[in-house]
């Protein structure tokens, strides 16, 4: 039996704004049900690897493929470019994103974020959106808040309405960025929540944070990055259990 | 008209300046105030959209000629635009005898180019700055989802800019009105024209102005009372939960 396509891999990634490399080749390969953890100072560039695996940012130089899938891209004047934009856009639409300010659409209700992409990118009917969207809200404990709009609730709600969005897209892979930085202490608990039992129900994930429980506990796999580099990976007992780097040990160790 | 004014002959019979020939001169004013103001507003919102989405382009090969017209009619005097549409066309050489002599003969069609292309100028603005004010983080979440520039407009950015737009829009239909008063100047007769009519033939400068004054008002409040529900209805997200 053929394996399965690897649902991403990403490949030697060079990225650089103005003078400043912040991305020195970084590679990645995210197996079905793999959870990997980036972590690292801020600066690191961990935020701008991941948004460059969607294409927020342009990586000038390095390979991404999304299930079997390369990322096609030409040469212009000004450096590197998608070659296909509606590639980029149905592949997108495979990853979905959870952010640190949630961004969720602040005109339209919880649901209505929920259903929005599914039914008007993916081409899902709108009642099969509805069900589904109510049945996933139910799940990240929202159901009776489908009709709130985004500011009537709590960073913490936002957020996992945030994950009930990119969770109705059903997405080949999901990307984190920094989800709990933005909540206060106390709602943090019930987004980890949620993304454990994303992890194990089998859910790749790829995730920005700097929550090192969340790490440790969750993750399959830990890349600690430094100035654009990857300084140590492997298994998270390993990489934070015993670093062997000095930088990643004062990293780890108590702040105070 | 005819039951209304049934109601109100004995109080008509009892003065001199409000008779019914001169009750119909301010419904006719009315009327034309009402048509003008509404016929450039519709044509300006239509044409405002489109301008506010090329006004906010990267490109300044598109955004810049929205600009200049944008900046040159709201740097001068509304009745400058509306001489310079009236008085002016008819200057063209040649234009008495074409089709359009048709046009600018009849000082409406000059006053409604004026202030439609007015009222676009301003709208456009106001849409502008509310795309700008789109939220970043919203304009990504569109693309990380999916949508092509083209969409995400339709489905986000617009959509969240005219509820933002909607309080400066109501504003500027208001002040639209107001600044349709300067039709008379072109022997139009609207409101204003109508009081200014009343006024000349009765000489009695209060009763006639005041009376057209308390007709603005309504109009006024009338817009102000839509605009409220539209925004109660279009602006539920910025409300706390019920």
């Amino acid at each position: 039996m053929p394996d399965a396509p690897i649902p991403l891999v990403v490949d030697d990634l060079h990225k650089r704004f103005g003078d400043n490399e912040v991305l020195k080749g970084l590679s990645l390969t995210a197996h079905q049900g793999d959870v990997i953890s980036l972590i690292g100072a801020s600066g690191s560039g961990k935020s701008t690897f991941l948004r460059c695996m969607n294409l927020l940012e342009q990586p000038d130089a390095g390979d991404i493929t999304v299930h079997g899938e390369a990322i096609a891209f030409r040469e212009t004047k000004r450096g590197r470019t998608p070659a296909d934009w509606k590639q980029v856009e149905r592949i997108r639409a495979r990853l979905s994103m959870v952010f640190q300010n949630f961004n969720l659409w602040a005109h339209l209700t919880l649901l209505q974020n929920v259903i929005e992409a599914p039914v008007h990118v993916l081409g899902v009917k709108k009642r099969e959106a509805r069900e589904r969207g109510l049945a996933l809200l139910e799940r990240v404990g929202l159901a009776s808040h489908a009709a709130h709009f985004p500011a009537q609730l709590s960073g913490g709600q936002q957020q996992r309405g945030a994950i009930a969005r990119a969770l109705a897209m059903e997405p080949e892979v999901m990307l984190f960025d920094e989800p709990t930085s933005a909540l206060d202490p106390e709602l943090v608990g019930d987004v980890l929540r949620v993304m454990r039992e994303l992890a194990e129900e089998g859910r790749t994930m790829i995730v920005v944070t700097h929550e090192m429980d969340f790490a440790r506990d969750v993750s399959s796999q830990v890349l600690y990055l430094h100035e654009g580099r990857v300084e140590e990976a492997g298994k998270p007992a390993e990489v934070l259990g015993s670093p062997s780097s000095a930088r990643l040990r004062r990293f780890l160790a108590p702040r105070f | 008209m005819e039951q209304w004014l049934a109601h109100v002959a004995p109080w008509l019979s009892a003065n001199d300046i409000f008779t019914p020939a001169t009750l119909a001169r301010y419904w006719t004013g009315l009327v034309n105030t009402v048509d003008l103001v509404f016929v450039s507003l519709i044509i300006g919102l239509m044409m405002a959209v489109p301008l506010a989405i090329v006004r906010s382009s990267r490109r300044w090969w598109l955004s810049g000629p929205v600009w200049v017209y944008t900046y040159i009619f709201r740097g001068t005097p509304l009745l400058i635009q509306l001489y310079l549409a009236y008085y002016g066309f008819a200057f063209v050489p040649g234009v008495q005898d074409s089709w359009l002599w048709f046009f600018i003969e009849d000082p409406v069609y000059p006053a409604l180019f004026a202030f439609t292309l007015n009222t676009a100028a301003y709208t456009t603005e106001i849409f502008h700055g509310a795309i700008r004010a789109t939220p970043r983080g919203e304009l990504e979440a569109a693309r990380a989802y999916g949508m092509s520039s083209a969409r995400a407009y339709r489905r986000i950015v617009l959509p969240s800019a005219f509820r933002r737009a909607l309080p400066a829009y109501g504003n500027e239909v208001i002040f639209m009105l107001h600044a349709s008063a300067i039709a008379s100047a072109v022997t139009i007769m609207d409101l204003t024209g109508a009081a200014y009519f009343v006024y000349a033939r009765f000489y009695t400068p209060f009763p006639a102005f005041i009376c057209v004054a308390l007709i603005y008002m309504g109009l006024t409040f009338a817009i102000l009372a839509v605009f409220r529900t539209l925004e109660r209805r279009l602006l539920r997200h910025r409300q706390p939960a019920a």
